[in-house]
């Protein structure tokens, strides 16, 4: 089904099922234990050996020897794979790095060789036996040196042909000069690490030429394809199951070394081989969210209007890497008829760094964020004030351009209403409770939102269940209830009566999960497939397909009716089709927007950081499930907390590596953190989006948030910090004198 | 890991002697710690002595008025034990301020003292760490070092002990009791059981091979109020980037150690002569001589803020 002109009305509509807050369908099977995750597939896969990876312990440079005798020898030891015993790879567009290096090392803990056992313990003992002789090359890991010589680049990680990668609109110079008021001011962000609960883990199998895998991923096709890739085989012989997930926040979007060493080392014991991935690899091993050097300036007249806008940022990438898209929201944020923005990407030899959780916006919603606070205080003007006296309802850069649905004024204005925002006093430094400091904050939040196209297959069996099959994956996001509900409200049964079958490569092909496009662009392939059925329904049963409805097991058709299960009595109906998108896009800008409070409090003693409470609200189209959606956006709050005051992946800039890479090191928010959470989605419903007329809210809840913490913290004390994450040390000295 | 023998033995006695005299033994309390390390092959002991089930649980009051607390008396219990509360307060707080609620189930008193740094070097096999390898050289020195010391590190090593229960115990002036291998005992005031690292940082305490902890003695209640202010990151489950312990009588005089900041819980008495003038005074003499790096040099002034706001609530408490 292409998407190409608005929706019209359509069975969902109805939302008889869709829109209501249902609990989780896989729900008791997680809490009960009983939902297999990767690692666990013990029923499927007998007599599994334990694979353990070996990481390098050198940041560049080349492996001058490999003494494996003593490994191989140790206790329960089935075999070693180094690159030497697996021959030449493939590598895939998705990676930047090979997954196996060796004898070339490109980052620090890059896999150099997996350890199968009969035990896991053997492994990692044996893995402890090897003995790696490294030959050191210098290499650049300062992001901030390696930028005074980086190229402009275009999204893509390219050198513009020709002209250099900035984009431009007005005379941005001029206008900046010009403006009566103004901001110029640098902000950071430190590369962060996904630290999903379930770490990377797989089971691989070979059966002859065909390999089994289930693993840990939010994109089967991406995974299968990639997998086969790089072992060089067809990609026909592989399947990749994954039926649930324990998080990945753009972490497992791409084949990572447990998936291939484990298929290798499957292949050398020809036995399945299992892997999960211990914690202190997977910071360094896998991929991260880049740091980043952004620098804003803001030029407005003294009303309040932005005449000048530029944003600029900085990351860094392994050779052929990307940029982080830090500067994409501040060209569709606000209006302001001079506009600059450009990226520039240096190379370091880093880990590979790539997406987390909404990636662009998210530093560049932090960094953005503040400024507008900085400007706002700069003008005079209340910052939710300034927000809106700059709203636009085109794409500033393409005038023509209308936003689908654009309703950033009314989150800011119902946000401040809950929050009680007229309590803030703009004076910063003010507002005391015992020893705490207290400060308000409030950020806007943005996401684009895409549909992507994505396939789905529905069956109607001879006793009425209807199966819904699609690789479509769940991260613990809540897919299996969303589509389920998208199926019930198509063909008009009870939920009792559907089975969702996900994340399986044998299933017609998804959106799968990340860049918060899931939700929407897999529920629209459903849907698809739902109208393909219910054709199929109505002919069977001899009706007119235009004027038949699905209700309560019945098909009706003026004032004719049967029960649906009669459609499938001769045999089951099975139907697939897939949502792809059209050219709305380009017609429409197709966002997401919304408002984020906070309340923190400040130890006017040590500086400590402690939010309080936090508000968003947030205009995403149709809520399919509000529970589910809530439990996104809280969890995206959640991350954006860390975000602001506590992660950071730090680097050590002589090794060349991240040195805090475990979870006592890297801190992310506990359950004190977060003591108070309110969510509040606008009514709405976008026709240009999708059939389902829903966007995106995963990442759009993370976006805006660390830069609402940061305003709410410059509230509170009167220091302003632009370095992420705000730990005490860095306003420590700027809080009053104590008596 | 490596491959280990485990065992179970009759008495302390045994335990002791066995521990002298196998190569490669280490005793097993709570295991919240050695295994996690173990696990890394930064600790491969080849023989693990339990303490478990050798009648090392009790608190007791002792002859003079304080208490003896055994070795293996668990971080929940001790916490929760009234008589700490009541007259060791500073002690209860830093416990509950420590690790998480299923930790302090497991952790014993005595493992929770010889619990081992958190320098993320140290836990890293890759990186040279003379705690860990003695001789190989410290990769935290230059480099990433925010939660590391400021006072009291050598050219080898610039580590802080992490444990919380200890700072109040240092402020406490508890005494460590011990039993060796030819059942000596030994009563070891705390200022004396942790060391300075200088040219051995692997050389942690004053405990020879093989010595066990049997218990550690609070003497007498002091009195005053009693206060553990920890300051870190995040609001739980995180060691701390400084805290303070202290007691502080009605009339403003009183004790303070500090954690986070050395190799092991800082107090120098005579500095705490100086508490009735403020903690800018006390700090000066307190953390006199510190060296810090560029990461943590902000600490001299946490410290001063912290024991401020000590002070403060201290003299509110009077009112
Ligand atoms: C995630 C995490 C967070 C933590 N957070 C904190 C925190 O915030 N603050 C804090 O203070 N601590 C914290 N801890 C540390 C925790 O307090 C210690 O791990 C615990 O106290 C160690 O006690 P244990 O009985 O488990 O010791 P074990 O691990 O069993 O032993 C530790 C060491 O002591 C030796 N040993 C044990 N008992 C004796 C004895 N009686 N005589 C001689 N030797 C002995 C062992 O041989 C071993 O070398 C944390 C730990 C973890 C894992
Ligand atoms: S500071 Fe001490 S523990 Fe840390 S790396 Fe150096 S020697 Fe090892």
């Amino acid at each position: 089904m292409k998407f190409d002109t608005p929706a019209g009305h359509n069975p969902i509509d109805r939302m008889a099922v869709v829109g209501h807050p249902h609990d989780r369908i896989e729900g008791p099977l997680k809490t009960t234990g009983a939902a297999a995750y990767a690692a666990e597939h013990h029923h499927e896969v007998e007599n599994s050996a334990y694979g353990y990876i070996i990481g390098s312990a050198i940041a560049k440079g080349h492996i001058a020897s490999l003494d494996l005798s003593a490994a191989r020898s140790a206790p329960g030891v089935l075999a070693i794979v180094t690159a030497q015993e697996a021959g030449k790879l493939g590598k895939s567009k998705h990676n930047t790095v090979k997954l196996l290096g060796g004898p070339q090392i490109d980052h620090y803990h890059q896999a150099i060789a997996v350890v199968v056992a009969e035990t896991f313990e053997q492994a990692r003992a044996a893995a402890n036996l090897v003995l790696v002789e490294y030959t050191c090359e210098t290499g650049s890991y300062d992001l901030a040196e390696a930028l005074k010589s980086a190229p402009y680049v275009d999204s893509d990680g390219k050198q513009g042909k020709g002209a250099p990668s900035v984009c431009r609109f007005g005379d941005f110079e001029a206008a900046f000069d010009a403006a009566p008021v103004k901001l110029d001011a640098i902000y950071t962000t430190p590369d962060q690490s996904h630290m999903m609960m379930e770490p990377f883990a797989t089971i691989a199998l070979w059966r002859g030429d065909e390999l089994m895998v289930w693993t840990a991923t939010q994109m089967i096709d991406w995974g299968r394809t990639d997998l086969a890739k790089t072992l060089n085989i067809p990609q026909q012989k592989v399947r990749l199951i994954s039926p649930y997930v324990g998080g990945g926040f753009g972490g497992k979007l791409f084949l990572r070394a447990d998936a291939v060493m484990a298929a290798l080392g499957a292949r050398a014991v020809k036995r399945p081989v299992k892997i999960a991935m211990p914690r202190p690899l997977i910071p360094n091993n896998s991929t991260h969210r880049p740091a980043t050097i952004q620098r804003i300036r803001i030029g407005a007249n003294r009303d309040g209007a932005i005449t000048a806008m530029a944003h600029e940022s900085g990351s860094g990438d392994q050779p052929d890497g990307e940029p982080e898209l830090a500067v994409n929201q501040s060209k569709l944020l606000y209006a302001g008829a001079n506009r600059l923005t450009s990226m520039r990407l240096a190379v370091l030899d880093l880990p590979e760094g790539n997406a987390m959780r909404a990636p662009g916006e998210a530093p560049g919603m932090m960094a953005l964020e503040i400024a507008i606070d900085e400007m706002a205080e700069k003008l005079g003007m209340d910052p939710i004030l300034f927000r809106v006296k700059n709203d636009t309802p085109v794409d500033p850069h393409e005038p023509q351009r209308r936003f689908s649905q654009r309703n950033l004024v009314r989150c800011l204005e119902e946000g401040a209403e809950r929050f009680d925002w007229r309590k803030r006093n703009p004076q910063p430094g003010q507002t005391r409770d015992g020893r705490w400091l207290i400060g308000l904050g409030m950020a806007a939040a943005f996401r684009n939102s895409m549909l992507i196209s994505s396939g789905a297959r529905v069956r109607l069996k001879p006793d009425g269940l209807i199966i819904v099959e699609t690789d479509m994956t769940d991260i613990g996001t809540g897919s299996y209830t969303i589509i389920a509900q998208t199926a019930v409200e198509m063909m008009g049964v009870p939920l009792t009566q559907v089975q969702v079958k996900l994340a399986d490569s044998n299933f017609p092909v998804s959106s799968g999960s990340g860049g918060q496009f899931g939700a929407a662009s897999s529920t629209s392939g459903v849907y698809a497939a739902c109208v393909k059925l219910r054709e199929s329904v109505a002919q069977r049963l001899g009706f007119n397909v235009y004027d038949t409805t699905f209700a309560d097991g019945m098909v009706t058709s003026g004032n004719r009716s049967a029960a649906l299960i009669d459609a499938a009595r001769a045999g089951e109906l099975s139907e697939e089709d897939a949502i792809e998108p059209g050219d709305l896009e380009e017609t429409y800008q197709i966002s997401t927007f919304g408002s984020h409070f906070v309340e923190v409090g400040v130890d006017a003693y040590t500086g400590v950081v402690r939010v309080r409470r936090m508000l968003a609200v947030c205009d995403a189209g149709r809520i399919l499930n509000p529970k589910s959606a809530r439990s996104q956006v809280i969890g995206a709050m959640t991350m954006g907390v860390g975000g602001a005051l506590m992660e950071d992946l730090v680097v050590d800039k002589r090794r060349g590596f991240f040195v805090n890479h475990d979870l006592a090191g890297y801190e992310v928010p506990v359950h004190l953190d977060i003591p108070h959470q309110e969510v509040v989605f606008l009514d709405g419903a976008d026709d240009k989006a999708n059939p389902m007329k829903a966007k995106g809210i995963g990442e759009l809840g993370i976006c805006g948030v660390g830069a609402a913490v940061a305003n709410a913290v410059y509230n509170a004390t009167g220091v302003r910090v632009r370095d992420y994450p705000i730990t005490l040390d860095k306003h420590l000295d700027g809080l009053p004198a104590l008596i | 890991m490596r491959e280990f023998a485990y065992e179970r033995v009759a008495s302390l006695q045994d335990a002791a002697a066995k521990a002298a005299s196998t190569p490669g033994a280490k005793f097993i309390a709570g295991g919240t710690n050695l295994v996690d390390l173990m696990k890394l092959e930064i600790e491969t002991p080849t023989h693990l002595i339990d303490l478990n089930r050798l009648g090392l649980d009790k608190i007791e009051e002792t002859d003079d008025g304080g208490l003896r607390i055994g070795a293996m008396v668990s971080n929940t219990d001790l916490a929760a034990d009234l008589r700490v509360r009541k007259d060791y307060g500073a002690l209860s707080r830093a416990l509950l301020a420590g690790a998480s609620g299923q930790l302090r189930n497991k952790a014993s008193t005595g493992g929770n003292l010889l619990q081992r740094t958190r320098c993320p070097y140290f836990y890293d096999t890759n990186q040279p760490c003379n705690k860990r390898v003695p001789k190989s050289g410290c990769a935290a020195i230059g480099g990433y070092s925010r939660q590391l010391a400021i006072i009291g590190s050598s050219d080898s090593c610039i580590a802080t002990h992490p444990s919380d229960m200890a700072v109040a115990l240092r402020v406490l002036d508890a005494v460590v009791e011990t039993v060796n291998s030819q059942g000596r005992t030994r009563a070891i005031p705390i200022a004396d059981f942790h060391r300075l690292p200088g040219d051995t940082p692997d050389n942690e305490t004053a405990l020879e091979p093989g010595e066990l902890i049997t218990a550690v003695t609070l003497p007498r209640p002091i009195g005053g109020v009693h206060h553990y202010e920890k300051v870190r990151d995040r609001a739980s489950y995180a060691f701390a980037v400084v805290s303070v312990a202290a007691v502080i009588q009605r009339d403003g005089t009183g004790r303070v150690a500090l954690g986070g900041v050395a190799h092991k819980p800082w107090r120098i008495e005579s500095a705490e002569a100086l508490l009735p003038n403020g903690a800018s005074a006390v700090v000066a003499q307190l953390l006199a001589g510190a060296k810090p790096a560029r990461d943590n040099a902000f600490k001299l002034l946490l410290v001063e803020r912290t024991l401020a706001a000590v002070i403060a609530q201290a003299r509110a408490h009077e009112v």
